[in-house]
């Protein structure tokens, strides 16, 4: 293989961050356009560096997501092979500053807003979770009710009576995330963690995550608008 | 008034406001960041030729004010909703003094609510009381996203709140209109949490609880804590204008609504200046939900468009609404909270 066929670092950094997602609006930030620019340099000593710019749709989109994906970003960044050092700058943030040094400086999240914070942000990564999943179930499911299956029948329905297709993958996904079985024998429906759903309680179940998914989808369409307002002249430019 | 295919519309806009967010006012870079927020907003969602230039969005004129809302945008009563800010803007960004004032030079246009911030404690309850005194107030607003010093917000389940809404009470205040936005401490929970909506409005029955924005981006939870509360209403600020861009999804929102709250428990609001009256209005009595969904939501009646568009707020607010607009709708569901609206001739 020759250097001009091998993958650019600055591709497999964008692969790397591809991993990271919006917890709020469960897509990768890279298809969000929340990534700005990538650059590589090399150090003096030889290693690589590596510097990634991220934006939001505001100013003062909610610090603690803008915290969880600035530090995850880190992580994934710095996990590549060949890659020394990280540089995550978001920009044009009310609290870019304190979230950049506190990532920057490995402190926890209590670390980056003393006083304001208290614990890390694992709850809250649980409570996003936990609606990606309700939202993908009901895509799913929404295939079987279009196969002619009844709601009342759900309740029974396993996860191998869902046919394979995106809606399939991303639920096996989001399942894998929260720790639930994803076996084709294990129970289409489950609550939050990991239980049956009781038939009587089906119907609402699903009801309230076609909710969610409406809220998700929605919130998803306002941030990518209002990031193609407040940048349009950028929204194209890192496209790979 | 809004006059379409035979049927009168009472036009209540819920949520209007008269800012002054213009360089001169910005106290810091926090408050530049704030209007351009709203102006990112302003031009994201609205159409073409209804997005103004910064400078007349910073700061626009009382009569700009008045032909916007009434000599265009049909509205029979609009409702004040103060936005101080005062950590971010000099005079602050729009306050209920500064809403009162122009309100009296208008008498009978404007409904002019108050607020309060219960991290201001004593002090604060006095401040509520001359505040009611002075403005005959029915409802107030909260602004939980407000900065205030070290702290960067609050939440209804806060220390010092219910002895406010006590105070509501005892004042005659009756509506409490919530802003439910990104609210930043305490930082490691959901900013835009509701659910502390949900123990106050279980603790106040006697007050109502106007959750602006539908609770969006929380639609869901704001949609489940409304059915556990029948004292929970929306406010569709912010939500309207997805009917021009995203009309779909605008369907998705009201259908959702309507079906976890029914028709008697959302309200209309344009959210002036950052969105106009007159094309809201215009674009909610033409629309409908699409033929491909209203197996799962159903239809939008007249009547459903009239309920939002004005009777619901002015059952809330006890405004008189014209016979015209009335006659032919079935009455009142004995189960809706609130009195039926008071008939004028």
């Amino acid at each position: 293989m020759t250097a001009a066929t091998r993958e650019t670092l600055t591709s497999r950094v964008r692969r790397a961050l591809a991993t990271v997602t919006d917890p709020e609006l469960d897509e990768p930030i890279t298809e969000l356009g929340f990534v700005a620019g990538i650059e590589v340099r090399l150090r003096e000593d030889r290693g690589h560096e590596v510097s990634v710019r991220l934006r939001l749709p505001t100013s003062f989109c909610a610090p603690n997501f803008a915290c969880l994906m600035v530090a995850d970003a880190h992580d994934a960044v710095l996990a590549l092979p060949s890659v020394d050092a990280v540089d995550i700058v978001l920009e044009d943030h009310f609290a870019a500053e304190e979230i950049n040094a506190g990532v920057a400086a490995s402190a926890g999240f209590g670390g980056v807003f003393p006083g304001q914070a208290g614990g890390e942000l694992t709850e809250l990564r649980e409570t996003f979770r936990r609606k990606a999943h309700l939202a993908c179930l009901e895509l799913a499911v929404r295939k079987l009710v279009e196969q002619g299956w009844q709601v009342d029948a759900l309740g029974a329905g396993s996860l191998g009576d869902v046919p394979d297709s995106p809606e399939r993958r991303s639920l096996l996904r989001r399942r894998a995330d929260l720790g639930l079985p994803t076996d084709p024998a294990a129970p289409l429906l489950v609550g939050d963690d990991g239980g049956p759903v009781t038939a009587d309680r089906v119907a609402t179940r699903l009801r309230f995550a076609k909710a969610v998914r409406v809220g998700i989808e929605g919130n998803a369409g306002l941030c990518r608008g209002l990031l193609h307002t407040r940048y349009p002249r950028r929204a194209e430019e890192v496209e790979p | 008034m809004y006059r379409k295919d035979g049927e009168s519309y009472f036009i209540v806009d819920s949520h209007v406001h008269f800012w002054d967010g213009s360089p001169a006012n910005q106290a810091n870079r926090y408050g530049k960041g704030f209007i351009e927020c709203f102006y990112d907003y302003h031009r994201n969602l609205s159409p073409a030729q209804w997005q103004w230039p910064p400078e007349k969005f910073g700061k626009y004129t009382e009569d700009d004010l008045m032909h916007d809302l009434f000599t265009a945008g049909y509205v029979d009563k609009a409702i004040f909703q103060p936005t101080c800010l005062n950590d971010f803007f000099v005079n602050g960004f729009n306050t209920t003094e500064q809403d009162g004032a122009v309100a009296e030079h208008h008498p009978g246009r404007f409904i002019v609510n108050g607020t309060f911030d219960p991290r201001e404690g004593e002090a604060g309850l006095e401040k509520l009381e001359a505040l009611a005194q002075r403005w005959h107030l029915q409802g107030v607003k909260l602004y939980t996203a407000e900065w205030k010093g070290d702290s960067k917000g609050w939440k209804l389940s806060d220390p010092w709140v219910y002895r406010y809404l006590d105070k509501c009470e005892q004042l005659g205040i009756r509506i409490v209109h919530v802003h439910k936005g990104p609210t930043i401490y305490p930082l490691n929970r959901d900013a835009f949490d509701v659910a502390d909506v949900d123990d106050a409005a279980g603790a106040f029955p006697n007050l109502t609880f106007v959750i602006e924005h539908v609770g969006l981006p929380r639609l869901e939870d704001f949609c489940w804590i409304a059915t556990q509360e029948p004292n929970v209403y929306g406010g569709l600020a912010v939500a309207m204008p997805f009917i021009h861009s995203r009309p779909r999804y605008f369907a998705q929102i009201i259908g959702e609504l309507l079906y976890w709250l029914d028709e008697n428990r959302i309200t209309f609001a344009s959210d002036y200046a950052i969105w106009q009256p007159k094309w809201l209005v215009e674009s909610f009595v033409d629309f409908q939900i699409p033929a491909d969904m209203q197996a799962e939501y159903g239809t939008l009646t007249p009547e459903i468009k009239k309920k939002i568009l004005g009777l619901n707020a002015a059952r809330l607010y006890d405004i008189e609404v014209p016979a015209e607009v009335i006659a032919g709708l079935s009455p009142e569901p004995a189960a809706a909270p609130g009195p039926v609206p008071k008939v004028s001739a």
